[in-house]
């Protein structure tokens, strides 16, 4: 066989490949924009000074067109006895926690979601409808979406709600780090808010630089950890505590960025789709093998 | 050597039999809830909630469908790429299972997804990096795929007997025609749909795997590992014969023939290396990764985990070992049957018990509504079976040898 015939076979096997699995080369490329600028924003939450009033969660409401109510009635602090997770009704919620050390004064922990570098959500939606934006947020295209709530299952702060209880036109919420406030210059709503500064909007890597200068200078206030710089690979909202950040219920989840192992297999399976296509060519020769095999047996017996 | 002849012919049996009314009891019931699902939303039916976004639906109408339906490609690989002719008498079976199975796993996501009139969208918006979209793409070609294989058999069943009623009557022959020359095409081309259905297959089946990996720390120890998807690919290759035999066990009991042992038997020596291969990845992995420590707690995770592989592979590996249990078909379909559960199971291991979101207020089982739904589906399946070996030629009666030449050979060659 000559170089050039064995070269038409194979891109032959590989066109009829290809072309069966109904893909092209391409789509292992195809995904949704994962953009990591060096001057992407984002907020660094100060749990020593929060007071819990929740204004930021009337803020937020109001941004986003949910049903707020006066902010009054956030006054009442009787909610916060009871652990709350953020959902399609509230997309930020202030839990509390008893106090950390060197204070007798309770923990109010701001939870809204992480907008990671790496975001699992990003990775997982089936159809690319997540992004990571320029400015650091992480956002989704609702039109795009069809409920399979992958990313709920993907997200590593469960943090993705679903509004399940529509019949018609259900969609997937969480803080959207307020990118269209954001978009036209504006504080996202919960830092405009806040009375009290807990909350810092700022470039990511000015604020690490803040939370270690505030750690430095008041080594008795807050434990050495800046929850966010590095875990599941960083997120673009961090916080500064008084103490250990398990006892505050975050999740325990190591540095490696969520989707790290998934997306290496998933390369790794269908890296130029050499894999399927080197398959199907073994399996086409297996069976004409196999049928050649039979007929050469047939032949000697007559 | 002397290879019995195929001969599959439509089943001649009464449709409605007590059982049958059963089952039709069943898939109406689950209708209602669907229905209910339809006007008032996921969370009026379901127990899903921002907690667990995947339950049952996703764990058996999908996973463990897609799972038990690998009875059909492993069937095509043995029957048509490896070319062992004597097993062709099964493959229309499987296949005929597969695209059933495959059909209802479709019709699972479509009502699972909440916005399912956006169904097709992962047809033309692609994310490479998710593992859910290549299964999306993969299951949907490969559901094309299965209806293509159907063809043959569908051109079969009406070529020469086109008898359409009243004035359309007179495109009898134009549809024969039509028929005849698609039955030509399909012949010629099969062998590539054939190869691709085993390609698509391994890829989706191992994908599966890969679905919960993203999950991470929020999967039970247990099963967490990133081995997933091959185990999901060895687990699915070890259930395709048991599927096989546990339905045709089953079918020749419900219809009163005679059950092709010499073909079961002969399939079922070949499930113990496959059960064997499965089970020392998976005790392998479990001491690579030293998570027997788990099993010593005493909780659902590790009991369900233990269930899964003792009844699920072990047992029944022993028993496939045995040429006792090969023969006798009472023992060869508990042995089948166990492998069908323990795979089933798994799948719900994985999607549900290892499940353990940071913030559960709560633990999840699965509601009325969705257990009706699941169920409703599952006799569906068993009723459009029954309808189309009643009435295409699906299953092979042993013993009578007409001559007939097997449909999805490569033709070309074949004289
Ligand atoms: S916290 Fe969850 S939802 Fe938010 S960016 Fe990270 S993975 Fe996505
Ligand atoms: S629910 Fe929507 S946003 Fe979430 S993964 Fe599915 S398609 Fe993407
Ligand atoms: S950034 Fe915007 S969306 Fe996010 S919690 Fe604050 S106000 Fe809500």
């Amino acid at each position: 066989m000559s170089g050039k015939s064995r070269r038409d076979f194979l891109k032959k096997s590989a066109i009829i490949g290809a072309g069966v699995t109904g893909l092209s080369t391409s789509t292992t490329k195809a995904a949704p924009k994962n953009i990591l600028s060096e001057d992407r924003m984002g907020v660094l939450v100060d749990t020593t000074v929060c007071v819990g009033c929740r204004n930021c969660e009337w803020a937020c409401k109001d941004a986003h067109n949910l049903p707020a109510g006066d902010l009054e009635a956030y006054e009442d602090r009787k909610i916060l006895e009871a652990k709350r997770r953020p959902d399609h009704t509230t997309l930020t919620v202030i839990n509390e926690y008893s106090h950390g050390k060197n204070s007798n004064l309770p923990v109010d922990l701001k939870i809204q979601c992480m907008h990671c570098d790496h975001p699992a959500c990003v990775s997982a939606c089936i159809v690319g409808a997540f992004s990571k934006q320029e400015n650091g947020s992480v956002i989704w295209d609702t039109d795009m979406c069809i409920g399979c709530r992958y990313c709920m299952a993907a997200c590593p702060f469960q943090i993705p709600a679903f509004e399940y209880d529509k019949a018609l036109n259900p969609l997937i919420m969480k803080c959207d780090f307020c990118f269209d406030r954001t978009k036209e210059g504006k504080l996202p709503a919960c830092v405009s808010i806040c009375p009290v500064e807990a909350l810092t909007y700022g470039q990511r890597t000015n604020l690490v630089k803040i939370g270690r200068d505030r750690i430095k200078r008041n080594s008795d206030r807050y434990i050495d950890h800046i929850f966010g710089e590095y875990e599941v690979g960083g997120t673009s909202w961090m916080y500064l505590a008084s103490k250990d950040f398990k006892e505050l219920d975050f999740p325990d989840i190591g540095r490696n960025p969520a989707p790290g192992v998934s997306e290496s297999i998933q390369h790794g399976i269908f890296a130029y789709f050499v894999p399927p296509v080197s398959l199907y060519a073994l399996l086409g020769g297996i069976m004409w093998i196999s049928k050649r095999r039979k007929e050469l047996e047939e032949e000697g017996k007559i | 050597m002397n290879y019995e002849l195929v001969n599959p012919v439509p089943i001649k049996h009464k449709f409605f039999t007590p059982g049958v009314i059963a089952l039709i009891i069943i898939a109406l019931n689950g209708l209602v809830f669907l229905m209910g699902r339809f006007f008032f939303g996921l969370g009026a039916v379901t127990n899903l909630n921002n907690q667990y976004p995947w339950g049952l639906w996703i764990g058996v109408d999908v996973a463990a469908g897609v799972a038990l339906a690998a009875g059909g490609f492993t069937t095509a690989a043995l029957g048509h790429v490896m070319h062992r002719e004597e097993y062709h008498a099964i493959v229309r079976p499987a296949l005929l299972t597969a695209m059933l199975g495959y059909t209802f796993v479709a019709v699972g996501v479509f009502v699972d997804i909440g916005r399912w009139y956006l169904i097709w969208h992962p047809l033309i918006m692609w994310n490479g990096n998710s593992a859910l979209f290549e299964v999306g793409i993969c299951v949907m070609i490969y559901m094309t795929v299965l209806y293509i294989e159907f063809l043959p058999i569908f051109t079969e069943r009406f070529i020469g007997k086109v008898n359409l009623p009243g004035i359309l009557s007179r495109l009898n022959k134009l549809v024969d025609k039509i028929l005849r020359l698609l039955d030509r095409g399909l012949s010629k081309t099969m062998f590539i749909f054939i190869i691709a259905g085993v390609v698509l297959s391994t890829l989706h089946q191992s994908s599966l795997g890969t679905l919960m990996i993203i999950a991470g720390p929020k999967m039970h120890p247990l099963w967490q590992t990133p081995v997933l998807p091959l185990l999901f690919l060895l687990s699915a290759v070890s259930v395709g014969f048991p599927m096989v035999i546990f339905e045709s066990l089953i079918a020749s009991h419900s219809l009163k023939l005679k059950p092709e042992m010499h073909i079961l038997s002969r399939l079922g020596s070949m499930i113990a290396p496959l059960l064997g291969i499965y089970l020392a990845f998976k005790i392998g992995d479990m001491f690579i990764r030293e998570t027997f420590v788990y099993l010593g707690e005493f909780n659902t995770a590790s009991v369900m985990f233990t269930i899964e592989i003792l009844f699920g592979v072990i047992i029944p590996l022993r028993m496939f070992l045995s040429p006792k249990v090969l023969k006798s078909p009472p023992l060869l379909f508990t042995a089948s049957a166990l492998v069908v559960i323990g795979v089933l199971l798994n799948r719900i291991n994985n999607f549900v018990v290892a499940y353990n979101p940071p913030y559960s207020t709560t633990s999840y089982f699965p509601s009325f509504g969705e257990i009706s739904v699941t169920v409703g589906f599952t006799a569906m399946l068993v009723l459009a079976y029954r309808f189309i070996i009643m009435n295409f030629p699906v299953i092979s009666l042993p013993g009578k040898q007409t001559a007939q030449p097997t449909k999805y050979a490569i033709r070309g060659v074949e004289k």
